[in-house]
C-alpha cells in the first residue's frame, strides 16, 4: 500500500517534542505542529489552546496536498515549502523526510530568514526520529510483537461506541 | 491509513463520503453535525462556492469514545462530486480507511452514479487501493423523491459486490447515521486483522 500505516510511539513523540519545542524557542514562534500528510495531527507546542487544531491539521493536508497535485502538473516532484503571509500572523509550511508536515505560525517578533533556518535544522533531527519510527513499527509488525490495542475487541466494544 | 497514537493513546482514522454531484454528501455530514453532540464532534469546515457546491471537500471530526482505553476518532470527509474536480477528488482518497459511496436514487441520475462509482474504483487504484480490500458501504440516498430506482435495480447496478448498503434521506436523516455506523465498524475490524 502506498502509505504504511502511521504508528507513535511514547519514546518517539517525547523526542518529537523536545525538537519542536527547541524550534520554537529558537525560531521565536508563536506555534509549532506536526500534521500527518493524511490530515491528522501528530503534536502541537506553543500556544495551540488559541487554535482549532483538528480543522488546522486537516486543512494543511489538504494545502499540501492541492499544491503537491500543481507541482506534478509543471513536472515537479512537490513543492516541499509553502509560505503565507498575513497581515500580522505567517505560515511557514513544510514537508519533513517525505510524509509529515511541519507547520510554524510566527509574526513579527521572527523573520522568514529566521524561520528557514531553523526549520532547516529541524528538518533533519525530526526525519531521522521519524525514520525510525517507520522501522520500529515494521518490526513490530514482522516479529509479530504487537501490542496493538485492538487486537481483542470484540462486537459489543464497537457497538457499546454507538450507544 | 488510520494513525494510532500511543502516547495520546488515540486512534484517528479517515471515512470519505464518494458520489456523483448533489447526491446529498455533504448533506449526510451536516445531518451528522446538527446531531451530535457538543462535546463529540468539532468544527464543520466547508470548502465550498458561493453556490455551496464542494470546491475541495467538507471536513468533520468526530470523537466516538474509547476502545480499550484508546479514544477512538474518526474524521469525515467529502469530495467535490462534478465531473470536473477529478484532480481534488484524487487527493481526498489519500489515506482513507473507509468509503461511502453516496448514490442518488434519482432514475435520471443513474449514468451519474455509475460514472462516480467507476470514477472511485479507478482513483482508488491511483493511490494503491482496491475497493474490494477496502472497509466500503453504499447508501441509496433521496429516496422520499418521486422518481426513485427500486432498491434492487440499485443494487444490480451499484452494488454487485455486496456490500453493506442503506436506503437514506439525508435531508431528514433517515439512514444517514446507519451508513456510518457500519462504515465506522467495518474500519474497526479492519483495524482488528491488523493489516
Amino acid at each position: 500500500m502506498a502509505n504504511p500505516q502511521m504508528v507513535m510511539y511514547d519514546e518517539e513523540f517525547k523526542l518529537i517534542n523536545g525538537v519542536i519545542e527547541k524550534l520554537l524557542r529558537e525560531s521565536n514562534s508563536k506555534v509549532i505542529f506536526l500534521v500527518d500528510k493524511n490530515g491528522q495531527l501528530i503534536s502541537g507546542v506553543g500556544d495551540t489552546e488559541r487554535f482549532d487544531t483538528t480543522s488546522l491539521a486537516s486543512l494543511t493536508a489538504g494545502n499540501i496536498a492541492a499544491t503537491g497535485g500543481l507541482a506534478k502538473l509543471i513536472g515537479e516532484k512537490e513543492f516541499s515549502i509553502l509560505f503565507h503571509e498575513g497581515e500580522k500572523d505567517n505560515l511557514h509550511i513544510s514537508i519533513v523526510g517525505g510524509r509529515v508536515i511541519l507547520v510554524v505560525l510566527f509574526d513579527s517578533r521572527s523573520s522568514l530568514g529566521l524561520v528557514r533556518l531553523r526549520v532547516k535544522k529541524a528538518s533533519e533531527e525530526l526525519t531521522a526520529i521519524f525514520g525510525r519510527l517507520m522501522q520500529k513499527a515494521e518490526e513490530k509488525e514482522k516479529s509479530g510483537d504487537s501490542d496493538f490495542p485492538f487486537a481483542e475487541i470484540t462486537d459489543d466494544d464497537i457497538d457499546n461506541l454507538f450507544r | 491509513m488510520s494513525f494510532i497514537n500511543y502516547a495520546s493513546r488515540e486512534i484517528n482514522c479517515k471515512i470519505v463520503y464518494y458520489g456523483p454531484g448533489l447526491c446529498g454528501k455533504t448533506t449526510n455530514l451536516q445531518y451528522v453535525y446538527q446531531k451530535t453532540a457538543p462535546e463529540a464532534k468539532g468544527k464543520m469546515i466547508s470548502l465550498a462556492t458561493e453556490t455551496e457546491r464542494t470546491l475541495f471537500f467538507d471536513f468533520l471530526p468526530l470523537a466516538l469514545g474509547e476502545i480499550r482505553g484508546f479514544k477512538t476518532r474518526f474524521h469525515l470527509y467529502t469530495v467535490p462530486g462534478q465531473v470536473f474536480y477529478d484532480a481534488s477528488r484524487k487527493l481526498i482518497l489519500k489515506g482513507v480507511d473507509g468509503v461511502v459511496f453516496v448514490a442518488d436514487s434519482q432514475e435520471e441520475r443513474m449514468d451519474a452514479n455509475i460514472e462516480s462509482i467507476e470514477n472511485l474504483r479507478i482513483n482508488l487504484q491511483e493511490q494503491g487501493y482496491d475497493l474490494d480490500k477496502l472497509p466500503y458501504v453504499v447508501q441509496y440516498n433521496k429516496r422520499d423523491l418521486p422518481s426513485v430506482v427500486p432498491v434492487e435495480e440499485l443494487r444490480r447496478e451499484l452494488n454487485f459486490t455486496g456490500v453493506p448498503d442503506f436506503e437514506a434521506c439525508a435531508t431528514t436523516g433517515e439512514g444517514v447515521f446507519e451508513t456510518l455506523k457500519a462504515i465506522a465498524k467495518l474500519i474497526l475490524i479492519d483495524l482488528k486483522k491488523g493489516k
